[in-house]
């Protein structure tokens, strides 16, 4: 295989155009320039990417801020999660090679569950080795210039409408025989996701490969177990109390009124101004294990102030250590310790951190 | 070859105990050979329709233990008719008419009966070990049959077979003299167990160091009998269902703290949250950890319980874990070899909705020692197979399942070719692959050119031609085993190298292009391969054209000749 070159923005550009004019055959050339294009995903956390901050905003090949110069709009495929625009088809086209990312935002300010994974796809943007402890870059959204739906596009939830967008590309772009065949596999959704219908579950004989002794356990206890709904985003206010140690009253807030730890953290210092959050402080640190590290040395001070949250395990753990989803589906109340106090709820992820460096 | 006394060259192979290392010695010479199958005392028979029970017995008088595996590989999901075959009894009773002394038994995809369980236990005097995968076909009193009569049993094994509880007393026919247990798993049991009966074996077996209870093993027993084995090395947990604030809860906390030895921990076939807490003293040893069946733990809970569990080796978790989860496991399990990431699409659970190619991504950087995957995801791309592929040059089982299985890279839409291509290019030492994902026949290849050592490789919804196939066919040199569904392979494929058939176990393909010409032609050609095709329980019509097509198709290379225990519905060529 020919290594890949590296595909900038401009470049794309003509590359896509190529592609799109070398229609529907799969010739090689065509997998190699998109393994190409492929090289500038920001997740590789590649340090020889020419740029982080622009790996960060550019969708590889996939310029959607060129398309209109392109006119190809025409031919144009878009995807989207329900909600956002519907996807266009041209029912007769046969090269794929380009598929426009729609950018409206297709994450929505109200946190679903699709932010966990952009936290995730976030965090090796900034090129740290560990690809998933980072998750307060997640947060800091308005570090990166690109689009937030965009991001979030790059790591697409089969849900509702898409998956029968996604299910008819194969077989419009491909010549595949066996498609024919099994018509059948086209017409189950990937996943039953977030409580989807599981009717609409695969009707392929066999298919996902479980052994069907696993598959028949799980149907028996899934009954018994399934008694934890997370809260449903976006619906209604999530009103928690947030104490502080040495104050005299405590306040409460909606964490549905934020959508960052950002948001929160302002909000709260706001309100307790004598305070300084310990983590959701300043945002130059890429990592947040370094972040935590300096926060860490001053908490051993006692002079910093930490924000800590009480989850439906009754444990207390820091803020900031699970993607913001999570966060608000399981915290029950905080609190703004003392770092002192804190010292003992420092997360593995820190103390593993720690020990590494 | 006469330069050491046979003893010497005895002695040195008790060494040597790989089956592929003693199959290499006994090729030397004949004297090696006799020497060699003389003291083989631990056989595996990878198809036990490839040879006789008796010519095995014939080779190997001193036998002791013997694994055999009978249904194809996609039995596992439903694609092999009901009663197809790989019965053992015929074993078990050519066996029982020798002076074998057998102490092991290893079934994998067999259907075993009570009355082969009793012939079991009453032929072998020394009988030891009685290890059961995914087998089906009997029931709680064959296994009451090998209590009552094993006296020197050590283990009764038995992962996730079929059997038909009748909720008897199994268990309390462990005789009061039986003290030699070392290992017990009756998790897959769907029934209830008298449980003082099982707390008393736990206190007569010294030697106990595997328990795996079954889901009707309620958390105070669990109490007790974790208070009479607190050297248990590995423990499957039933029920995990308890107020955390009650008695029992604190007690069960105090006694699993006293379990120094806990390496491994399954189960959790019922879980509260909040329960979990108990556990937390044993997690910072354990190499092995199975949630799978765990439905009741939340992912929140899933990543506390994982931040706590540094020396992993093997997890096999529910994908509820999410990505996040996954950076979790990259961050903390430094020594993770094993992962099998299953899906909870199935039971249609609440939380994070899979897992993507980035916690893939994730692992790959965090787990260098990765070894062996099984990955159910929602998508898969080029980009971030790549990325695997360079972190994880040592992969050995590599085995991809996207849910959808002809999804493409959902960034670029296109098929998944250079991803997987980078996997048999970098990961060298890969014996092991299944496909999933949108395939055209470049991957394969890229798999005949660069996977030399594959064996096993599992292909559905793939390819686009013949010579999808034939790559594979003329470059994988080491395949042993090809299971093809669903793809469009057809009669040029399966009849360009019928000679190959016979350097491996079997080849399966079903909803394919191959016709029954050219089945017919296959085993009319090639004397040493069984042939079977099937349909879904309707006989096959054996005078209709050859052109038509086969729905499945199985052929296996074998010594044995035909076999005569196939139902109605398998037509053996």
């Amino acid at each position: 295989m020919s290594p890949p070159a590296v595909v900038t923005e401009e470049d794309g550009l003509s590359k896509v155009s190529s592609t799109v004019a070398s229609g529907s055959s799969q010739s090689l050339d065509c997998f190699s320039q998109n393994g190409a294009g492929l090289k500038e995903r920001n997740y590789l956390g590649l340090s020889d990417c020419s740029s982080v901050d622009s790996c960060a905003s550019t969708v590889p090949v996939l310029c959607v801020e060129k398309k209109e110069n392109m006119n190809l709009k025409a031919t144009e495929l878009r995807l989207g999660l329900p909600g956002s625009q519907s996807p266009e088809r041209d029912p007769d086209l046969f090269s794929l090679s380009l598929a426009k990312l729609d950018e409206k935002p297709l994450f929505p300010l109200v946190p679903t569950k699709d932010g966990i994974c952009l936290s995730s796809q976030k965090t090796v943007v900034s090129g740290n080795k560990r690809g998933f402890a980072d998750t307060m870059d997640g947060f800091s959204q308005g570090k990166f210039t690109g689009n937030t739906g965009m991001n979030a596009m790059l790591s697409p939830r089969p849900s509702g409408a898409q998956p029968s967008a996604m299910k008819e590309m194969p077989s419009k772009l491909q010549e595949r025989p066996c498609s024919d065949n099994n018509g059948t596999g086209h017409n189950h959704t990937g996943a039953s996701i977030s409580g989807s219908a599981p009717a609409s579950k695969a009707q392929v004989v066999g298919w996902p490969p479980i052994r069907s002794f696993r598959k028949n356990s799980m149907a028996t206890t899934s009954n018994k177990n399934n008694d934890e709904v997370d809260g449903k985003p976006g619906v209604g206010a999530l009103f928690v109390k947030v104490s502080m140690d040495g104050a005299p009253y405590l306040r409460k807030v909606d964490l549905r009124s934020y959508t960052t730890y950002q948001e929160l953290s302002s909000a709260l210092e706001k309100m307790f101004s004598c305070f300084t959050l310990g983590q959701c402080g300043s945002h130059g640190a890429p990592g947040r294990e370094m972040l935590s590290e300096s926060k860490l040395r001053d908490l051993l001070h006692g002079s910093e102030y930490v924000l800590t949250y009480e989850d439906k395990d009754g444990d207390w753990m820091l803020v900031g250590d699970v993607p913001w989803e999570m966060f608000t589906d399981t915290c029950k109340r905080l609190k703004i310790m003392k770092g002192s106090d804190a010292i003992g709820l420092a997360p593995r992820a820190m103390e593993k951190s720690k020990s590494r460096s | 070859m006469n330069i050491f006394p046979d003893e010497v060259i005895e002695q040195i192979f008790g060494y040597v105990t790989s089956q592929r290392d003693r199959n290499a010695l006994s090729l030397v010479c004949k004297n090696w050979h006799k020497l060699e199958r003389c003291s083989r005392k631990s056989v595996l028979i990878g198809n036990c329709y490839s040879i006789s029970p008796e010519r095995v017995i014939e080779r190997f008088p001193e036998l002791k233990s013997l694994t055999l595996k009978g249904k194809p590989h996609f039995a596992d999901f439903n694609l092999v008719p009901h009663g197809w075959g790989g019965f053992v009894y015929p074993w078990i009773e050519a066996l029982a008419k020798t002076k074998v002394d057998l102490e092991k038994l290893k079934l994998k995809r067999m259907v075993v009966t009570d009355e082969g369980l009793e012939l079991l236990a009453r032929s072998f005097m020394n009988f030891k070990s009685l290890v059961l995968l995914s087998c089906e076909g009997f029931t709680t009193t064959g296994l009451a049959a090998i209590a009552a009569n094993c006296r020197f049993l050590r283990e009764l094994d038995l992962q996730e077979n079929e059997v038909d509880d009748h909720k008897g007393q199994w268990l309390s026919c462990f005789p009061d003299c039986c003290t030699s247990l070392v290992s017990l798993n009756f998790a897959c049991l769907k029934g209830e167990i008298n449980l003082g009966a099982l707390e008393r074996l736990v206190a007569r077996s010294p030697n106990l160091k595997s328990l795996r209870l079954n889901h009707t093993v309620p958390l105070s027993a669990l109490q007790r009998i974790l208070m009479q084995a607190p050297q248990l090395v590995d423990l499957g947990i039933g029920s995990f269902i308890h107020d955390p604030h009650s008695e029992v809860y604190t007690r069960l906390k105090n006694t699993i703290i006293k379990c120094k030895s806990m390496t491994s921990l399954s189960g959790f076939f019922e879980v509260l949250p909040g329960c979990l807490r108990a556990i937390y003293p044993v997690c910072m040893n354990l190499t092995a950890l199975n949630l799978s069946y765990a439905a009741g733990i939340h992912c929140r809970e899933l990543i506390k319980l994982i931040r706590r569990c540094g020396k992993l080796q093997r997890l096999w978790i529910m994908d509820c874990i999410g990505d996040y989860g996954l950076g979790v496991v990259a961050s903390t399990c430094k020594d993770l070899q094993e992962l099998r990431v299953f899906p909870s699409v199935l039971i249609g659970l609440n939380g994070p909705a899979g897992v993507s190619e980035k916690g893939l991504v994730a692992i790959s950087m965090g787990c260098t020692k990765l070894h062996s995957l099984l990955y159910f995801c929602q998508q898969m791309t080029n980009a971030a197979l790549i990325t695997v592929a360079k972190n994880c040059p040592n992969c050995i089982r590599f085995r991809l399942c996207i849910l959808d299985p002809t999804k493409p890279d959902p960034d670029t839409l296109q098929p998944l070719d250079e991803g997987f291509g980078a996997i048999v290019q970098s990961c060298k030492q890969l014996r092991r692959l299944s496909l999933s994902g949108q395939l055209t026949d470049r991957v394969f290849l890229y798999i005949g050119v660069y996977a030399e050592q594959l064996e096993m490789l599992s292909i559905a919804f793939a390819g686009q031609s013949d010579k999808g196939m034939m790559y594979v066919l003329n470059g994988c040199k080491k395949l042993r085993k090809l299971e093809i569904r669903d793809s469009p392979f057809g009669d040029p494929a399966l009849l360009t190298d019928m000679g190959k058939y016979e350097t491996m176990r079997s080849l399966w393909m079903s909803s394919c292009d191959v016709t029954i010409g050219a089945c017919k032609a296959l085993a009319e050609k090639m004397r040493r391969l069984n042939v079977e095709i099937f349909n879904e329980n309707e006989k096959v019509d054996c005078s209709v054209d050859g052109g038509q097509k086969v729905q499945k198709m199985y052929l296996y290379r074998t010594l044995a000749g035909r076999r005569n225990d196939a139902p109605e519905h398998v037509w053996i060529l």
